[in-house]
């Protein structure tokens, strides 16, 4: 028998990956390594609609394509160790399955807080299990939330405790507004009037130095001294990157696994990442590489990846061009929506107000050398139809600047 | 190609219609509205709008 395709990690970017291959021409054998029990599901409820209660768990589920029917799937299984020199990788039951092409897909899980104090009590937000549990604590009567990071995770929770009644929601960050790193100050200002209008509270500019309580929190002790009174606590500070499985085989792994601009591993062309844990070097912008953790991202790279891999099982090169998503993403707080097209992180120190105001409806552009390169839409659909107009423009391919 | 919507999934994101605005745009009231027949030559563009639909409410049929 043909030696499979592995997978490591049975998320999005693993199903879309291993779909993709199909469509890429690779009928032979793919084996899908997950360390969740669950089949792949969508992540993004689990901070919205599914922690709000609006929509269920079971909603969750992605329904993979026919093509990938015949699959097999080795779920509530870890990968433990791999050995590209011998196209190896090392299960957590003790097998060792020999690969004829390896496909990183085991993405991020969330950073923890190292400060003092009881666990009981602190939650994350990353899987269905997570989701399941924060959702059982935030939905008892009168509960004061403390949300420690005010990404766009954060936010979203502190949006959803606000709707489901929870008795105080406080954000806390040591940065001094809410999403400033991704949206720049003038949007992040107003991203935190609109949460303050809608009950939120924010302790900005502040870290959290331990938590209080003896088996289960009851406050957060800031940095300037004061303390929150707490009966749940959320850390979203950020993701750490599951490589540890790929220990020892001299790759670049310090944030995340890097890639060439094919998306392949280490020089090795029988080894692609895909989806968060991907750091790829993309050629619409700097090339430098860079991970993206956006839901576009995954389908983006299996696409890619898995023809480049298709192409180098079956003798020949995929001739693509260098791999250049144009990243977008949303996110959904209270009844307004986020939309980011591009990246506007490379262009904040020119930010203009292309459409609307930043009261209302607004779109906001980012510029680089006075080049468009990313926009964020803040509001409703009026937002989101006039980004799409300047889709032409952060399309138009610049020339490489690295 | 026929492009059909589920409109009990949509939420209005316009993530079809930055992908493919030739085929989804929105209604003066913000619904989404879309060509339901679109021009074979479009089907790149309607491929990459299905994939970046969040609520994976776009189907293509043949
Ligand atoms: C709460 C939340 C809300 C989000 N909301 C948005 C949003 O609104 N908009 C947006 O654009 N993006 C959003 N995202 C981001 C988006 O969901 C991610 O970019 C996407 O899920 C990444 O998919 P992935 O398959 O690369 O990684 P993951 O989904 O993390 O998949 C990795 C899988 O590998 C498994 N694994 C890890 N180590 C091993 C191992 N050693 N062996 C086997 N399996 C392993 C993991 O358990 C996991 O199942 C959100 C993410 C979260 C967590
Ligand atoms: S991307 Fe999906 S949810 Fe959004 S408007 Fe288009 S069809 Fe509706």
């Amino acid at each position: 028998m043909r030696a499979p395709i592995v997978v490591a990690g049975a998320s999005m970017a693993g199903l879309r990956t291993a779909e993709q291959l199909r469509a890429a021409g690779w009928d032979g054998p793919i084996i899908l390594i997950g360390d969740e029990s669950h089949m792949p599901y969508n992540r993004p409820p689990l901070s919205k609609e599914v922690l709000a209660g609006r929509a269920t768990f079971d909603s969750l589920a992605f329904r993979p394509r026919t093509a990938v029917a015949d699959v097999t799937w080795r779920l509530g299984t870890k990968a433990v160790r791999a050995d590209l020199d011998r196209h190896l990788v090392e299960l957590d039951d003790g097998e060792a399955l020999t690969y004829a092409g390896l496909v990183i897909a085991t993405g991020m899980r969330p950073r923890r807080l190292r400060c003092p104090g009881p666990t009981t009590g602190r939650h994350t937000v990353r899987t269905l299990d997570d989701a399941r549990g924060l959702r059982d604590a935030l939905t008892r009567p009168g509960v004061r939330v403390v949300v420690v990071g005010a990404g766009f995770i954060g936010c979203e929770v502190a949006a959803t405790a606000v709707a489901l009644g929870a008795a105080e929601v406080t954000v806390v960050d040591p940065l001094p507004l809410p999403m400033i790193g991704p949206l720049g100050e003038p949007l992040a200002r107003a991203l935190r009037d609109r949460h303050e209008q809608r009950g939120v509270r924010f302790a900005l500019g502040t870290g959290v130095t331990a938590f209080e309580g003896e088996d289960h929190v009851t406050g957060v002790i800031l940095a300037d001294g004061s303390v929150l009174a707490a009966d749940v606590v959320v850390e979203s500070v950020g993701s750490v990157a599951n490589t540890e499985w790929l220990d020892g085989n001299g790759l670049d792994l310090t944030d995340g696994v890097l890639t060439d601009e094919h998306l392949r591993v280490g020089c090795r062309p029988d080894v692609v990442a895909v989806g968060d844990i991907a750091r790829f070097p993309n050629a619409r912008y700097d090339g430098v590489p860079r991970r993206v953790e956006h839901w576009s991202i995954p389908t983006d790279t299996a696409k890619h990846a898995a023809r480049v891999l298709a192409a180098h099982l079956g003798g020949t090169e995929s001739g693509l061009a260098p791999f250049a998503p144009l990243p977008t993403f949303w996110s959904d707080q209270h009844d307004f929506r986020l939309q980011s097209f591009g990246a506007p992180a490379l262009g904040k120190d020119d930010i203009r107000v292309l459409e609307g105001d930043l009261d209302g409806d607004v779109l906001v552009g980012y510029h680089t050398d006075g080049r468009l390169v990313g926009v964020v839409a803040l509001g409703g659909t009026a937002a989101a139809a006039a980004a799409a107009r300047h889709r032409a423009e952060l399309l138009k391919q610049p020339a490489l600047t690295a | 190609m026929k492009v059909v919507v589920d409109m009990n999934k949509c939420q209005d994101h316009g993530q079809c219609v930055f992908a493919a605005p030739d085929v989804f745009s929105f209604d003066d009231a913000g619904r989404l509205a879309y060509v339901a027949d679109p021009d074979d030559a479009l089907r790149d563009e309607v491929e990459e709008a299905a994939d970046v639909c969040p609520l994976q409410a776009i189907r293509i049929e043949d």
